[in-house]
């Protein structure tokens, strides 16, 4: 009996997977066809591509009219999408009625909002504090002097000349920033010792949300008037804001709230064991682990807010829709696809702006994420 | 005599009240805070091309915003004095009666109920509307009474959709219809071939059209079969205001009838004819009495033009909308516009 060990002194060389496992083949199999259920659906749905596709492309590029073509190429049978029908009225989709000598102060007001905003947003970017007071306080105030003017030399441009994207945008970067804020506030009142507070709260959380916001609107631009001394009135695009914001700030408050409800009793007795104030006991303990909690309800608040304000066409304000919508009539475009192709356009940048909005709420939701995620 | 002494005070006490009374009537709240903001507050549609729509620069332009520059124009000799208050149609009175607006130019038809009982005066009628119908050339119909039968595409909710109704009872037709609640996709269900007409006010039927890719396959019938006279609106109760929106109206209407274009106004000045020279401020002074000044009718004119060249620069037939005057030509050219003479 000799003693002879069979003891490899070298790796085995590294095989490739089997054919089963790796390649085009293995993972068409994995996740097309594993049964027949995905067999029948990965089929239906490849037929329903090689359908629509055809189609869509037709439409929207192949037999489309480009930007720069004219009306008359646009005024066939059988025409695709009229690209050059957007193109050539973008400015009013973007400014509305803004006098056209003037577009360079909303221009300054998206970039002052791109400049300051985007650090904000960007988790690492330095000197939050001073970055946010110029956001909150400098950057609104510096925004209605540049856009409304009638001081520092710049002419008066009322309002109502303001419209298309520019309302969409002052209406939901407002509403989102206050609507935030006053809903924690709302939440934390909700759930008060303070008998007056409390009621208060749920009194205005409860009406708001039992009313729909095209009725409050609707007051808004119909009874507001009668209320008011003869000759006074209320700017229709500050009844937007507070209406919005008031709707919006309702909802976050019961979303917030929700996510309250989800911190156990222990956070808060500890916080307290630790001589924490009530200020500092929500503020450290309790709110940032229910704010982490309903990320996506709060990005669904914001989305939805976004989407609202293409309400204020109640009010006679030209948000992107209205005034997409108001071209769609314009005759020296008049074209078989004139008001689909505003239409899409309009779609387009809706989906533009709510896409980025839930995909940076993604983002959040897993930097934050500390394994409770299920 | 200290009794006639007291009569004597009395009567001229009320004389002097009475004079003050007429004073006020000539007087116009309005007039005064429109002078007093520098400009006149508009409402107009939120875009019906030819009446009031943005144009290519993104200003508003259209026949019933030209009322309103003609009325700026006599007030401050600046047709651009004006700014504009897109109103939906379930919000304009409102406007109106709460002085959010000074004058409604918003493709509004004058009805009784309306005149009478929301506290507004209807002015007079920039455009004379109906309802009429609009049918593919091919299908060789030539009047609204061949129509027995067939599919009419309608907005739903509408007095389109009654006054259809009426129509065809009235006239003992069998009709279909097809309804939708938008304009856009009673349009597309037309062109789709899903109905046989289209019925719906003629201006739009004419803009409706234009956006075909083909216009000239499809014929407006010559049958209207609903009055729209639509106009503007002022709020009631001030008079003075009444009495400049009213004659803004006529002097475009008189300035039509006796020649007076945009393009001849100045040399018109040294006309013989002495209504020309009444309208134009050169004899008698009828500006006065309106709170203002003697050449106002001149100063509308210089900046838009009369009636007819406001007519025929937004909804004229070398327009895309592309309508006749029809009802909305002179008394004189077998239309029914008039206006009492300025004298």
């Amino acid at each position: 009996m000799t003693d002879i060990a069979f003891v490899r002194s070298e790796m085995t060389a590294a095989q490739p997977a089997p054919r089963s496992n790796a390649g085009v083949a293995a993972w068409l199999r994995r996740n097309l066809f594993a049964n027949a259920t995905d067999t029948v659906l990965t089929i239906l749905a490849v037929v329903f591509l090689l359908w629509i596709i055809p189609g869509l492309y037709g439409f929207l590029i192949g037999r489309a009219v480009p930007p720069g073509g004219t009306v008359e190429q646009c005024r066939v049978e059988n025409v695709g999408a009229c690209w050059a029908y957007v193109a050539s009225e973008i400015e009013f989709f973007i400014y509305g009625f803004y006098p056209m000598a003037e577009y360079w102060r909303p221009n300054l007001v998206f970039a002052l909002l791109a400049l300051l905003g985007a650090p904000l947003l960007i988790p690492h970017a330095p000197l939050k504090v001073i970055n946010a007071v110029l956001f909150f306080v400098v950057f609104p105030i510096a925004s209605v002097v540049l856009l409304a003017g009638g001081m520092f030399g710049l002419r008066y441009v009322p309002t109502e000349q303001w419209g298309g994207l520019l309302v969409t945008l002052i209406i939901s970067v407002v509403g989102i920033s206050c609507a935030l804020p006053i809903g924690i506030l709302l939440a934390l009142g909700r759930q008060s010792k303070l008998p007056v507070i409390k009621s208060l709260s749920v009194c205005f959380i409860e009406l708001v949300r039992a009313v729909p916001l095209i009725t409050v609107l609707f007051m808004a631009s119909i009874m507001l008037p009668l209320f008011m001394p003869q000759g006074t009135t209320v700017d229709k695009l500050l009844r937007a804001l507070v209406g919005v914001t008031l709707f919006a700030s309702a909802y976050m408050a019961e979303v917030v709230r929700g996510g309250m409800q989800a911190i156990g009793r222990g956070q808060y007795e500890a916080a307290q064991a630790l001589g924490l104030g009530y200020w500092r006991r929500m503020g450290l303990v309790v709110l940032p682990q229910a704010l982490k909690h309903v990320i996506p309800g709060i990005v669904g608040t914001f989305i939805s807010l976004f989407k609202d304000t293409s309400l204020v066409y109640i009010v006679g304000m030209k948000d992107l829709l209205e005034a997409v919508k108001t071209k769609n009539d314009a005759i020296e475009w008049a074209a078989p696809t004139q008001a689909v192709t505003g239409y899409i356009f309009a779609a387009a940048v809706f989906w533009i702006f709510c896409f980025s909005m839930s995909r940076y709420a993604r983002f959040w939701e897993r930097r934050l994420d500390t394994g409770h995620k299920r | 005599m200290i009794r006639l002494l007291i009569s004597v005070v009395l009567a001229a006490g009320l004389g002097f009240s009475a004079s003050a009374a007429f004073a006020q009537t000539a007087a116009s709240p309005t007039l005064d805070a429109v002078k007093a903001k520098g400009y006149v507050q508009c409402g107009v549609t939120g875009g019906v091309p030819g009446f009031s729509a943005p144009d290519a620069d993104n200003k508003w332009t259209g026949l019933e915003v030209d009322y309103c520059r003609a009325l700026a124009a006599a007030i401050f000799n600046n047709a651009d004095a004006v700014r504009y208050t897109p109103l939906t149609s379930q919000e304009r009175f409102t406007a109106l009666s709460a002085g959010e607006i000074d004058v409604l130019s918003r493709t509004t038809t004058w009805t009784m109920s309306r005149d009478t009982q929301l506290g507004i005066k209807f002015i007079g009628t920039m455009f004379y509307d109906g309802q009429g119908f609009m049918v593919r050339k091919a299908d060789n119909i030539k009047s609204a009474l061949d129509l027995s039968g067939a599919a009419v595409c309608i907005e739903s909710g509408t007095t389109t959709e009654l006054n259809a109704a009426d129509y065809f009872a009235a006239n003992n037709m069998e009709f279909k219809t097809v309804v939708f609640v938008d304009q856009d996709e009673v349009v597309k269900a037309y062109e789709d071939g899903r109905c046989d007409v289209y019925t719906t006010d003629s201006s739009a039927l004419a803009a409706e059209r234009s956006k075909f890719a083909n216009p000239d396959d499809h014929i407006i019938l010559p049958e209207i079969i609903s009055k729209e006279p639509l106009g503007p609106v002022v709020r009631q109760g001030d008079d003075g205001w009444f009495n400049i929106a009213r004659w803004t109206y006529f002097a475009l209407l008189e300035a039509e009838e006796l020649g007076v274009t945009q393009a001849n106004v100045d040399d018109m000045l040294a006309s013989d004819n002495p209504a020309i020279k009444r309208l134009l401020g050169v004899e008698g002074d009828f500006g006065s009495p309106l709170g203002l000044t003697k050449d106002w009718a001149y100063q509308i004119i210089k900046a838009l033009g009369n009636y007819g060249e406001i007519y025929d620069r937004h909804v004229g037939p070398n327009t895309p909308i592309g309508l006749a005057r029809g009802l909305n030509a002179l008394w004189k050219d077998g239309g029914i516009q008039y206006s009492p003479p300025i004298r």
